[in-house]
């Protein structure tokens, strides 16, 4: 009640009364017909009356008239709100105070039962009361009411809310819709031009949709271009932007040329016209060429059987007469200039954006390509082991993680849980690979290949077996869902900032255990020459065991953090065992660093692609492995090689 | 020892011997094929073998030549490619191209022939058109379906365009000394890119859809199916037999020894004067055109095609049927692929019986991958030599008339490369 009144009192305010204050049931007592029985033409009179009177409790009457809440006695038509009552009978409230206002049966009143349109035609006469709501969400459901049904007489009650607004982002907002309706309806050349100048600092997808409003064109045809018509532009025909063809559909369209007469019409005619299997004298076993069939037509027309063929010259003779344009809905030129310089420098804008946020994009594929890749980075770049099921530990991974949340319900704490487990799995799997297999193949890298091909098909169906073929979910906790919102087109969600932290997370580990701890020291000296680290009391067996481990176990954690981003299946591994390879290989062999310039590369190479042929990843990724095959001719060592004798090992 | 293996054929005066003489396992081989092929027919046209089991039989026929190809790029070589399956499946995609066309266009004339006017030829090709690509939402025949109408151009096809590719895609990776595990991922990411590209709707070869009805010949409808599928076993059985003659003579002279020595240490080979890349491009183009001939040969008896058959796991498979087989001899490859195939196959086809643990029950449908994977690492590890090793167990067995290790090498336990 409170909220009504202040709505009223702030409705008093702003729109100021022509006419002395009136009561609302005198108002309503006024337009009782149209109160009672509204249609969709006439509760406007109505509702302007109403507005223009303002009395108080217009804005709760209006709600109630919407929600059909709106009761009217039938003795003296005056009109009430109800509550229900003792026994059976409904309690009168009055419409301007809601106070109780005796009683009445029901048969003694008459519902007011307005249709779908005059509901909405009342909405929209409620969005000006919105627009002052002490409620923000109310204010800001207003706004997106006027956004999307815009009309010119919103401008005035938006323009007056803007100034008592304390909500910031929403007064911009009204300020922002207001220049939309301005440049839309303003009342005169200049103050829309101004309006839609000041759009042009706006990237908003409402902006860009007004503007192209604006700029709507609709298709024409003429013997001349008509005068005072704002023409966008003139089309040739036989152009690419209108064919030949379209030209003279056009035509044919405007009335001003006769319709060509079809190929599948010619046929039929034929076929209605054979005598004794002969069409006009041809025979009909001829008519197999286009040409035939327009000779035997031709001569049906000269009987007057049927309309007479236009010959392609009489086509074009019929275009040639006759200009093609589009021209603007909008009759004034200055508007439409104005607006279309508007828009090139916002559609200049949301490009800019645009590439900011496929880079944002890129930026996180690659951080899921550089964790996808970073054990490979050492497996393969470090100890040169070549390991094929490197793809099925990242499954093994985010199966791991896949089970924890079954035992343990709280998403955040099974993550914490699952990272070190799926760890803890993968470091054990990677050390009994290379204790059983490996081991035996050090120096044989085709071999290894073949070998760990067989243990990633082993795997991938033992998964299949105890999992199931179905993808399974490995969900995210609550609060790394949504999604950071820089502006209108830049956003990139939670998960993919949370993977990019992990990523550079991963990065400084390895590169910390690398080269500042005693176990990289032996890594690197065991990967340079075995038989001298082993002479320095290094065992070689036992550090090529764990570094095998750790490349297996960082895989296990990628596989946690790529399963929260995609869906955990038997072929994930299979999804990115070619990517993490190719990441390694193209950013070069042995180094940590060239693995993350790879990942780069891949990751923006592909979005890059993708931007160029949109809604189409796999032509993406067919060109992006072509690419990279021509870029291994260039860099055969990648883009960090290795110089001097590191090279030869 | 590589260079003793070198040495041997560069001897002055060695005497020149005929091929079979050199290689005794080349006529064994062939005398076998004939045998098999003979008694399968027999047998068929008794009736003791199904149209089914004779199609099979035919397609492992041509999975052995390609195992064959394979062998003589890997085991010869040194080659690792885990391309070849796709060049046998475009092989495929080359013969199918034309055997859906010419069909869908007898079906299309036959069913517009009943119209009052006769079709023009535009009207025909728009009507197969949509038949062909009704399923991806088109009826426009792309630019690769320019030759589908002309047998003999799409027959070149099947050759000119794995061999073309296996040349461009070689060049560039052998020009750049791309050796070792960096050119198997490098043919795998070609696989994989082929297979990608295979799978687009716009592509123009129906995408996920693949061509199908490949097992009808066009303008043959009339002949029983048994009929057909013991001319393509046939078919299948002479390329096998001349793909064989046919490697078997290029691994076995010089070239062999050079190809052998490639494999072994190209970088003295290449110091001897030889051009290795040269060598490996020849070799290359030619296991990838044969691969062609033998999915031009495989697909129509199979029936379909689709681009899950060029999945880079496809070229993995036959990489393992090699290994099992025994590298390094052309034999080997072949009974290889066929006891692998053909017992993947028993095994996913349910005809394993399944062997219940009391607490477990083992379905060999879900269990054979598994299996496969485990038992290709035991052979890696601890039979390099595969099936085909057994035959050096045979006692009194003539060797080839060749100094040096027959087989690449002993597996995991050489010690040479080890200590290199």
């Amino acid at each position: 009640m409170l909220r009504a009144l202040l709505a009223a009192l702030a409705a008093l305010v702003l729109v100021a009364a022509p006419v002395a204050a009136q009561d609302l049931q005198s108002v309503l007592q006024e337009h009782r017909e149209g109160v009672e029985n509204p249609s969709r033409r006439s509760v406007g009179v109505v509702i302007e009356a109403l507005i223009a009177a303002d009395p108080p409790g217009v804005q709760t009457f209006l709600e109630r008239w919407q929600d059909r809440e709106v009761w009217v006695r039938k003795a003296d038509g005056l009109f009430f709100y109800t509550a229900p009552g003792e026994g059976g009978a409904l309690t009168l409230l009055d419409i301007a105070t809601g106070d109780p206002a005796g009683t009445a049966a029901r048969d003694e009143l008459g519902e007011v039962r307005p249709n779908g349109g005059v509901r909405r035609e009342i909405a929209g006469a409620l969005v000006r009361f919105q627009l002052s709501d002490p409620d923000p969400r109310a204010r800001s459901a207003a706004l997106t009411s006027i956004a999307r049904n815009p009309s010119a007489d919103q401008i005035e009650p938006l323009r007056a809310s803007i100034a008592d607004d304390p909500d910031p982002a929403l007064k911009a907002a009204k300020e922002r819709l207001a220049a939309i309706l301005t440049a839309r309806f303003g009342e005169n050349t200049a103050e829309r031009v101004a309006a839609i100048e000041t759009l042009s600092n706006d990237i908003g997808l409402e902006t860009r949709a007004a503007l192209n409003q604006i700029l709507a064109v609709s298709p024409g045809v003429g013997t001349t271009l008509p005068p005072g018509a704002n023409i966008a532009r003139e089309l040739r025909p036989g152009s690419e932007a209108l064919s030949a063809a379209e030209a003279y559909g056009r035509l044919v369209d405007a009335g001003l040329a006769p319709a060509p007469v079809a190929r599948d019409r010619i046929k039929e005619v034929l076929a209605a016209n054979i005598v004794d299997g002969r069409v006009a004298g041809i025979p009909v076993a001829t008519l197999d060429t286009e040409a035939r069939r327009e000779e035997a037509y031709d001569r049906l027309a000269e009987t007057g059987a049927v309309p007479p063929f236009l010959t392609e010259a009489e086509r074009q003779a019929a275009i040639a007469a006759h200009v093609f344009y589009e021209a603007y809905a909008e009759p004034d030129a200055a508007v439409t200039d104005a607006a279309r310089a508007a828009l090139t420098e916002v559609d200049l804008r949301v490009g800019a954006n645009q590439t900011a946020d496929i880079a944002l994009d890129a930026l996180s594929l690659a951080s899921i390509y550089f964790l996808a890749a970073i054990g490979l980075a050492i497996t393969f770049g470090v100890m040169g082991v070549i390991n094929m099921a490197h793809g099925e530990f990242i499954m093994m991974g985010a199966y791991t993680g896949y089970v924890v949340q079954l035992f343990v319900p709280d998403y955040t704490l099974s993550i914490l849980i699952a990272l070190p487990l799926a760890f803890a799995v993968t470091f054990g799997a990677g050390v009994a690979m290379e204790r059983l297999v490996i081991r035996w193949l050090y120096r044989r890298p085709l071999e290894t290949l073949l070998a760990t091909f067989g243990i990633s098909i082993a795997l991938q169906q033992l998964a299949k077996n105890i999992f199931g073929t179905q993808a399974r979910p490995l969900t995210a906790p609550a609060w790394l869902d949504g999604q950071l919102v820089i502006n209108e087109i830049v956003a990139i969600s939670y998960i993919r900032i949370a993977i990019f932290v992990l990523a550079l997370v991963f990065l400084g580990l390895i590169l910390f255990v690398l080269k500042r701890t005693r176990l990289g020291l032996e890594v690197r000296a065991v990967t340079q020459n075995p038989g001298m680290a082993a002479s320095m009391g290094i065992n070689p067996d036992r550090i090529n065991m764990l570094t095998f481990g750790l490349g297996s176990g960082i895989a296990g954690i990628a596989g946690v953090a790529i399963g929260l981003y995609a869906k955990v299946t038997s072929e994930m591994g299979s999804d990115y065992i070619v990517q993490s390879f190719m990441t390694v290989v193209v950013g070069g062999v042995g180094n940590v660093w060239g693995t993350l310039a790879g990942a780069t590369l891949i990751g923006v190479l592909q979005k890059g692609i993708e931007w160029v042929y949109p809604s189409n990843t796999l032509a993406a990724q067919t060109f992006m492995i072509l690419f990279i095959i021509l870029f291994i001719q260039v860099r055969p060592r990648g883009i960090v090689a290795l110089k001097g004798r590191a090279a030869e090992a | 020892m590589p260079s003793d293996a070198l040495a041997t054929s560069a001897r002055p005066f060695a005497p020149r011997r005929s091929l079979i003489a050199q290689n005794p396992s080349v006529l064994w081989f062939l005398l076998a094929l004939a045998l098999f092929t003979l008694g399968v027919t027999v047998l068929a046209e008794m009736g003791l073998v199904s149209t089914s089991m004779v199609k099979t039989l035919g397609k492992t026929l041509c999975l052995c030549l390609v195992a064959v190809a394979m062998d003589v790029v890997w085991g010869y070589c040194g080659i690792l490619s885990l391309g070849h399956m796709a060049f046998f499946g475009i092989g495929g995609y080359a013969i199918g191209m034309w055997l859906m066309y010419a069909r869908t266009e007898i079906i299309v004339t036959t069913s517009l022939a009943a119209a009052p006017i006769p079709p023009t030829p535009e009207e025909i090709v728009d009507a197969v058109g949509t038949q062909i690509f009704g399923v991806v939402g088109s009826s426009e025949f792309p630019w690769l379906w320019a030759f589908a109408d002309s047998l003999a151009l799409q027959l070149l096809m099947v050759v000119l365009v794995p061999g073309l590719l296996a040349l461009v895609f070689g060049w560039l990776a052998f020009r750049s000394r791309v050796t070792g595990v960096y050119l198997s991922i490098l043919t795998q990411a070609m696989t994989l890119a082929l297979s990608l590209w295979l799978f687009q709707n716009d592509t123009g070869l129906r995408g996920n859809n693949g061509l199908s009805g490949l097992q009808n010949i066009p303008g043959y409808d009339h002949v029983p199916q048994s009929t057909v599928s013991l001319v393509f076993f046939w078919a299948s059985a002479a390329a096998l037999a001349a793909g064989y003659l046919l490697f078997a003579w290029v691994v076995s002279g010089k070239f062999g020894s050079v190809i052998r020595g490639i494999r072994d240490n190209e970088a003295r080979v290449r110091f001897l004067g030889y051009h290795v890349e040269h060598y490996k491009l020849f070799v290359f183009t030619l296991t990838a055109v044969v691969a062609g001939i033998a999915g031009a040969l495989y697909y129509p008896q199979a029936g379909i095609i689709n681009p899950a058959e060029i999945a880079p796991i496809a070229s993995i498979y036959l990489a393992v049927w090699v290994a099992i087989g025994g590298r390094g001899r052309l034999y080997g490859a072949a009974i290889g692929a066929a006891f692998v195939s053909l017992l993947s196959s028993w095994f996913t086809g349910g005809g394993a019986p399944d062997i219940d643990l009391g607490f477990y029950r083992i379905q060999w449908t879900d269990w054979w991958l598994v299996l496969l994977g485990l038992s290709f690492v035991a052979v890696t590890l601890l039979a390099p030599k595969g099936i085909g090793g057994l035959f050096d167990l045979i006692p009194g067995r003539r060797t080839p008339d060749r100094q040096g290790d027959y087989g690449p090498d002993d597996g995991a336990w050489r010690r040479e490369e080890g200590t290199e």
